[in-house]
């Protein structure tokens, strides 16, 4: 006759650590996407607005209506509350020292928009960098999303 | 100076806010219904709650200055110097919401340091 192993609390925390990694995934990629194209569409609306350091006090107000009626200032905002409603999504369930981290990985995305939506030049001392930052999310993405409980 | 300022105010006053957001968060606790009529839901709740408030205030003091200085500044130059607030918020994280830190993620987040001083030794 069989008798029933109850799951020890390692085996237990082990599962709900996958579980939460195999939930928290799709979340970060769309928040790795979302970001940073709010971002290269802010930088591209700010570009077509002109410089902010060469405005005095008597240009900041046509200044700041030039600025919100960059449509690509709109859009890259409608990127920006999208990827906030999904952050705040990931922290319900997730450490902060996880979710922060692990977003890091919108540095590359970052990178390969600006250089084919704005032709920035990237040097390859950056992609570097770049490169390492992208490391140490896959280490911090090792690691269980969550260490504490609801509050 | 006008650069360090809005430097300072993007990975301080941003993670400060990050860590506030994710404060309220906790208080409502995980979700698993994702329709749109609860996430709706999830959004009303959320903006309910003071530390909420607290977070966007201070995220919005990060966003004008992210503003401010992408219309003199490269994107890919900017957004990756700003990861020095990953330092500032896993301290913040252990400090403010009693977070467990393990060696991993600090190695992790080490690296991600490492990589945001070569982005920025890269802009000279």
């Amino acid at each position: 006759m069989q008798t029933e192993i109850a799951p020890s609390d390692t085996d237990k925390h082990l599962h709900d650590a996958r579980r939460l990694q195999i939930k928290t995934i799709p979340f970060l990629l769309l928040s790795v996407v979302l970001g940073p194209l709010g971002n290269v569409l802010l930088g591209k609306g700010m570009k077509q607005v002109g410089s902010f350091r060469q405005v005095t006090a008597a240009d900041l107000l046509p200044f700041i209506e030039r600025t919100f009626s960059s449509p690509w200032l709109w859009v890259g905002i409608g990127c920006l509350i999208s990827f906030f409603v999904v952050q705040m999504l990931l922290l319900t369930w997730a450490d902060y020292s996880y979710v922060q981290p692990a977003s890091a990985l919108s540095y590359a995305t970052v990178a390969v928009l600006g250089y084919l939506l704005l032709g920035e030049v990237v040097s390859p001392l950056r992609w570097t960098g770049i490169a390492i930052i992208c490391c140490g999310v896959l280490i911090v993405g090792r690691t269980s999303p969550r260490s504490t409980g609801a509050i | 100076m006008l650069q360090v300022i809005l430097f300072f105010f993007i990975v301080v006053a941003g993670t400060g806010g990050e860590l506030c957001i994710s404060r309220a968060m906790k208080g409502i606790g995980e979700i698993h219904d994702f329709r749109p009529r609860s996430l709706i839901r999830f959004v009303g709740r959320a903006l309910c709650l003071r530390w909420t408030w607290a977070g966007i205030f201070l995220m919005s003091l990060g966003f004008f200055s992210l503003v401010a200085i992408l219309s003199f500044d490269e994107v890919t130059f900017v957004v990756p110097f700003s990861a020095l607030s990953y330092v500032v918020g896993a301290l913040g994280a252990r400090v403010m919401l009693g977070e467990k830190i393990t060696q991993h993620r600090w190695i992790g987040i080490a690296a991600v340091t490492l990589g945001v001083v070569l982005v920025w030794w890269s802009r000279g």
